[in-house]
């Protein structure tokens, strides 16, 4: 498998990250190389294997459904880079 | 001031009235202005250090103190603390500030530990040498012209320092035991699960683990003892009772271990670190323990299975910063979607970059079951594999890393022989086992070596003891 610049742009914005022109050939032949490394496990036959997803052994922990303080909407904002008085801010999104 | 490197120690001498937490924290401050060059800690609390010691002083003299009175603690800078900043080593979450405190860091609080400031890593804990942090790389004590390993590499050096007597890390892929083998501590990774992930900013969830660095066993044990078990803020953390950890410091006798061929034959391994591993098979034989060579032919699969399931989980993780509701944000823009891209492509580093990029690829709909399925079907195989070896044996044996601390810069264009000084620890990330790494000699050039521990999910009981047997017994062969 051979990432394009095609296939970079795409992924670039679907990570929502920009590159420059040099950063972009970096990334690209980084990119590849370590793919190429990682398609080393197509040695290993694994088509009757079940994908392993979960590493914790706990299932549907639950609790009771109690009412309990939780972040204050102060707090919630404290570390807002732009914010009013109730709400985050952020450029206009509607025309 | 004495050095001090056990807990038990430390306690013994606030009993008698020799030393008081005070006097200690008044140390460590000392020992952290004067190593200052190896650039460890990214904030120190002083003065809030010195006013908790007093308070704690008078607690130990009233006979009301917790258990961990007299322990001073380092975070890695990936564990909330309520009120202290927080950044992950990232220019992406400037000016952060936690608004709660991780459940592990509370519970030390409770039991009267002192926070003595948060420590450098590397950036979002991706990284092997604590090269990748928007602060500046941090030193090894031993030879400033080495790295210290990573991501946890500030914490190990500060054990390593005696900037504090134990730190707490996350390992990943071997975030802990990998630094602490290159500085010469003890580093433990639990089981997955054992402890809570609250308050832990996340890099890949299904790996992502607290560690303890410390000098001794007995000390990471005690740390475990009291962060360990069931949590609210934790679905995922494991219900199971956690076992006292401390008391069980009794080795098992024989033990049966077995230590790996494709570990001892790997190419890229240095000849120190083989003939340490070589010199500890040798004395488990002569005192009488079960020692055999056992085989794993999917090692080689190990880490790029690792690396298309961290990067995938990450990628997703490291969605939530937008410069939207905290940290950075760039200036002057005038839509959304430019904010997003250009505040995230200005505030994360080039190595955080490379793995979402390489988590979007492998997640992205048309390559999703050549990668990412792919590798979670390997990682079912590594686990049997693993599961099978410790149906026969109670440890694996392992060194820690194919080599000891490795020049500074060294990997700085080949992100994969990066990748390759974690060879031996991810194992037990990608299975869920615990793993520690416990200091064995050092090399010609004086860097430290460690040997690796591997035992069953939740059987550190086990290996904190066989840890501490090995520490106290094993005398470091000459090389």
């Amino acid at each position: 498998m051979q990432i394009t610049k095609e296939i970079l742009e795409n992924i670039a914005h679907l990570a929502r990250l920009e590159f420059d022109e040099g950063a972009e050939k970096d990334m690209l032949a980084d990119l590849n190389k370590i793919l190429d490394w990682m398609e080393k496990l197509n040695e290993v036959n694994t088509d009757e294997v079940t994908p392993l997803i979960h590493i914790s052994a706990e299932r549907n922990v639950l609790r009771e459904d109690e009412v309990q303080p939780s972040l204050s909407h102060e707090k919630g904002l404290l570390n807002a880079p732009d914010k009013d008085a109730n709400y985050f801010r952020v450029p206009k999104v509607i025309e | 001031m004495k050095k001090y490197d056990s807990f038990a120690a430390i306690r013994r001498d606030l009993a008698s009235g020799a030393v008081t937490c005070h006097a200690l924290v008044t140390y460590y401050l000392q020992q952290i202005e004067e190593k200052k060059h190896l650039n460890v800690f990214l904030s120190v609390y002083a003065e809030e250090a010195l006013q908790k010691a007093q308070a704690i002083d008078e607690k130990l003299k009233a006979g009301t103190a917790g258990k961990l009175a007299g322990m001073v603690i380092g975070l890695k800078d990936v564990l909330c603390y309520e009120n202290h900043p927080l950044q992950c080593a990232s220019k992406i979450l400037d000016q952060f500030v936690s608004q709660f405190s991780a459940t592990v860091v509370q519970r030390l609080l409770d039991e009267d530990a002192i926070i003595i400031g948060r420590q450098n890593c590397d950036e979002f804990a991706m990284g092997s040498s604590n090269e990748n942090s928007a602060f500046g790389a941090t030193l090894n004590e031993v030879d400033n012209t080495h790295v210290p390993g990573g991501s946890s590499g500030a914490s190990a050096v500060a054990v390593q320092a005696d900037l504090c007597l134990i730190s707490i890390g996350s390992d990943t892929g071997g975030s802990v035991r990998q630094p602490a083998s290159f500085c010469g501590v003890v580093g433990l990774k639990p089981t997955y699960s054992r402890l809570s992930r609250y308050g832990l900013v996340a890099y890949a969830s299904s790996f992502d683990c607290i560690g303890i660095v410390g000098k001794s066993v007995a000390d990471i044990a005690q740390v475990l003892e009291i962060t360990a078990g069931k949590d609210d803020f934790d679905s995922t953390v494991s219900q199971k009772e956690v076992p006292p950890y401390t008391t069980a410091l009794q080795p098992l006798k024989p033990a049966r271990i077995a230590y790996l061929k494709e570990g001892l034959d790997e190419k890229n391994i240095q000849q120190e670190v083989r003939e340490q591993l070589e010199a500890k098979i040798d004395f488990l034989k002569s005192e009488g323990h079960v020692v055999e060579e056992a085989t794993l032919p999917l090692l080689d699969y190990i880490l790029p299975t690792y690396y298309i399931l961290t990067t995938a989980e990450a990628s997703s993780n490291l969605s939530r910063y937008d410069g939207i509701r905290y940290g950075y944000r760039t200036k002057e823009v005038d839509d959304l979607e430019s904010l997003y891209k250009k505040t995230r492509t200005e505030g994360f580093g080039k190595e955080v970059k490379r793995r979402i990029m390489l988590g979007t690829f492998v997640l992205s709909a048309s390559y999703y079951d050549a990668y990412y399925t792919k590798a979670q079907k390997m990682r079912r195989l590594i686990k049997e594999a693993t599961d099978q070896l410790f149906e026969q044996y109670d440890f694996i044996l392992l060194p820690t890393t194919p080599t000891t601390a490795f020049k500074r810069d060294a990997f700085k264009d080949d992100p994969i022989q990066m990748y390759l000084a974690d060879l031996f620890t991810v194992q037990a990330n990608v299975t869920g086992v615990p793993a520690m790494s416990i200091p064995t000699g050092e090399d010609a050039q004086g860097l430290p070596i460690g040997v690796q521990l591997m035992a069953n999910a939740f059987e550190e009981e086990k290996l904190l003891a066989f840890g501490h047997y090995l520490m106290e017994k094993y005398v470091p062969a000459s090389v």
